[in-house]
């Protein structure tokens, strides 16, 4: 057990670029922190410097209030899984977990160890695998094998880095339950590297969102989702993501693409001054007016609307619609792309509607739009203007409430 | 041999059966003439008349049996002490090559390349002369260090290509785990650097086993002759008659070490090893 410290790190290359820069974290005990971004953003790095495989340019790095910038990763007491596994293949799954604890530093009684293999083995459902060689395993098994070895060391903290990203999608799901499961159990503090949203959403206490080294925002998963600080991690949390139209506040009103929206005055207020800002509307927040409950109507406002097309999914359907681009804000939503790593953001709005409804492609068709949750954000910084400091912080309190009693229970269950 | 058509299969064996009677055809025909008795020698059959041991006899126990005895056990010691060394050393070089990054790196490569490129027989003289000074000439030494500069290049380029083949990851997961870099160099990467290193072995004993030029230039006694040396010492029973017969015989009988070293090694040498250590 063991809290990780990060104070302004920088890893500078040979030729100058900073893979990451100015990185500063606390990860408390027991947590479950994500590093997420898209690719090139550094937090490989990060891991691998927290780990000891990457030298620290600047900064410091604190395990248990103990500095650790020149200590050897064998040193650092920690467990990592690596995103191809890095299985030993000339050893059996059962030498393989029990690697660590055969090494000088940690070295354990052979009793010892089989205990530790066979307990870990257990957990993890390998227990007919223990004497296959890792090349006769499939990926999801492999992938057990490797959190086998992280798990008996007994570690300070895990690292995880990208474990799942080899895995096929339904595989992918089962190990993250997994994995999440086994985290609770064993309330060890745990560093998770991945690029998909959906495992830092669904895994992390709090999820760090990076680009090109520098964190923009580190916050409860729902923090991150309701209340993005800028317009990169708005455009990067969410599936399908958050819709960026460009925005002129006029007598009370905010003009935009798709037509004219009443906003309430929070809203407004940041419009208010600015020549253009950009509007970020989650899909969901769209609907289509006839399934719209009588009491909500007087928060939105409706529009009229002609999608070029809908998709139905079961639960829900999508509908896309599309709007004259605006050359003030293409330079902005291009930049956004490439940061997100997107060949382009289209103009087009994508909105989520009732399974039940019957809007279709090429038919104009009435929707409403929930204006309360509307975030504004300015063109030139990319800064969420509408931002609810202290909302965020409460859903981050929460989040941090239904982690710790997570794990009483899980204690609990254990005795 | 799927997917050909019987032209193709035919082609292909007659290829085969080509190169085959090309590289065995001289051994077949050397261990024939090893079984010829001396009178049958010239004959130009290519079978020999009667089958006789004459000449295994001659070398194991007659005339030629203190050439040839000293000089197998000459032969089979320092050979193996050269490979054993130059393994050790290449595979020690080659681990640095092929993952530190160090100032000299280049030049000990390009070095080395060099050093396999020189003719042996133009430092030959040179190093007779030095060996006499220094007292290495005639010794088992005197010969391992030459063969060394012989094997230790090829090692190390053999080496380093099958090193960097393994993934970084390994070492790197083995470092995590609490492994010093010699317990994961020892641990990880030589069970899986095995076949480049046995490989590397079977070369390096056959450059050894072969050579010549030093090993007739830089001997004198049995001391330290080795048999590709000592053949050229024999002598037939008389002084009109060749020793064509024994040389076979010793020939073939130094051939069955290298034959028992393949055979040995080839099960070692099994591709794939890596196969499953990551994803890939």
């Amino acid at each position: 057990m063991a809290t990780i410290e990060i104070q302004n790190l920088v890893k500078r290359y040979d030729d100058g670029f900073p893979a990451v820069n100015d990185v500063s974290l606390d990860i408390a005990d027991g947590e479950f922190v994500i590093l997420v971004g898209p690719s090139g953003c550094g937090k490989s790095t990060l891991l691998r410097m927290i780990v000891g495989l990457e030298d620290i340019t600047e900064g410091e790095l604190r395990i248990d209030g103990k500095r650790v910038n020149e200590s050897a990763p064998r040193d650092r007491d920690l467990a990592m899984v690596f995103q191809n596994y890095a299985l030993y293949p000339h050893l059996s799954v059962y030498d393989n977990i029990a690697f660590p604890m055969r090494l000088s530093k940690n070295k354990l009684p052979e009793d010892e160890i089989d205990r530790r293999v066979r307990r870990a083995s257990s957990m993890l459902g390998l227990d007919e695998h223990l004497e296959r060689k890792p090349g006769n395993l499939s990926g999801g098994q492999r992938q057990r094998v490797a959190m086998g070895r992280a798990i008996v060391r007994e570690a300070d903290a895990f690292l995880f880095d990208e474990p799942l990203s080899n895995l096929d999608a339904k595989l992918r799901g089962q190990m993250r339950t997994q994995i999440a499961q086994l985290q609770r159990r064993l309330g060890i503090t745990s560093v998770y590297v991945t690029h998909d949203q959906t495992e830092a959403m669904t895994l992390g206490d709090r999820v760090a969102v990076l680009k090109k080294g520098r964190l923009q925002q580190v916050a409860s998963p729902r923090e991150l989702y309701e209340q993005p600080a800028n317009l990169f991690v708005a455009g990067f949390i969410g599936s399908p993501s958050m819709n960026f139209l460009p925005a002129r506040e006029e007598n009370g009103h905010l003009r935009t693409p798709i037509g004219d929206l009443t906003a309430p005055e929070h809203v407004l207020e940041a419009a208010r001054g600015r020549d253009l800002v950009l509007l970020g509307v989650r899909p969901e927040h769209f609907e289509d007016l006839e399934f719209v409950d009588e009491a909500l109507l007087p928060h939105g406002t409706e529009l009229a609307v002609t999608p070029t097309h809908t998709e139905w999914l079961g639960n829900e359907q999508y509908g896309y619609i599309d709007y004259e681009k605006d050359p003030e804000v293409g330079e902005v939503l291009d930049e956004l792309a490439r940061d997100l790593d997107q060949d382009e953001i289209p103009p087009q709005v994508v909105v989520t509607l009732s399974s039940a409804s019957r809007i279709r492609g090429g038919i104009e068709s009435r929707i409403w739009v929930d204006t309360r949750k509307v975030h504004v954000f300015d063109v030139a910084t990319g800064e969420n203007l509408t931002r609810d400091e202290e909302k965020g912080a409460e859903l981050t309190r929460r989040a941090a409430e239904d982690r710790q009693r997570e794990i009483e229970t899980a204690a609990a269950l254990e005795d | 041999m799927k997917g050909m058509t019987t032209r193709q299969k035919v082609g292909w064996s007659v290829i085969t059966i080509v190169v085959l009677v090309y590289t065995l055809g001289p051994l077949v025909s050397i261990l024939m003439t090893s079984f010829k008795a001396s009178g049958d020698l010239t004959t130009g059959r290519f079978l020999p008349t009667r089958f006789v041991l004459d000449n295994y006899e001659q070398i194991f126990a007659g005339s030629a049996r203190d050439l040839f005895l000293p000089a197998l056990r000459n032969s089979i010691g320092i050979t193996l002490i050269a490979t054993v060394v130059a393994v050790v050393l290449a595979t020690l070089c080659a681990y640095a090559i092929a993952r530190l990054d160090f100032p000299g790196k280049r030049l000990v490569l390009v070095s080395a390349l060099g050093v396999s490129m020189f003719p042996v027989i133009s430092i030959v003289t040179p190093l007779f002369n030095l060996w006499r000074t220094i007292g290495l000439y005639d010794t088992w030494p005197g010969l391992i260090i030459p063969y060394l500069s012989l094997t230790l290049p090829i090692s190390i380029y053999t080496l380093a290509a099958y090193f960097q083949q393994i993934p970084w990851d390994l070492e790197r997961a083995a470092q995590v785990d609490g492994a010093t870099s010699f317990e994961a160099f020892r641990k990880v990467i030589v069970p899986l650097a095995l076949p480049g290193v046995f490989t590397t072995a079977i070369i390096a004993f056959f450059i050894a086993w072969n050579d010549f030029v030093y090993g007739i230039s830089l001997t004198s006694t049995s001391a330290a002759r080795p048999v590709p040396a000592a053949l050229a010492f024999f002598t037939g029973a008389s002084q009109f008659e060749e020793p064509t017969g024994a040389i076979s015989a010793a020939a073939i009988i130094v051939t069955i070490p290298i034959v028992i070293i393949v055979v040995l090694f080839q099960r070692q040498i099994v591709s794939g090893l890596t196969q499953g250590a990551v994803k890939g």
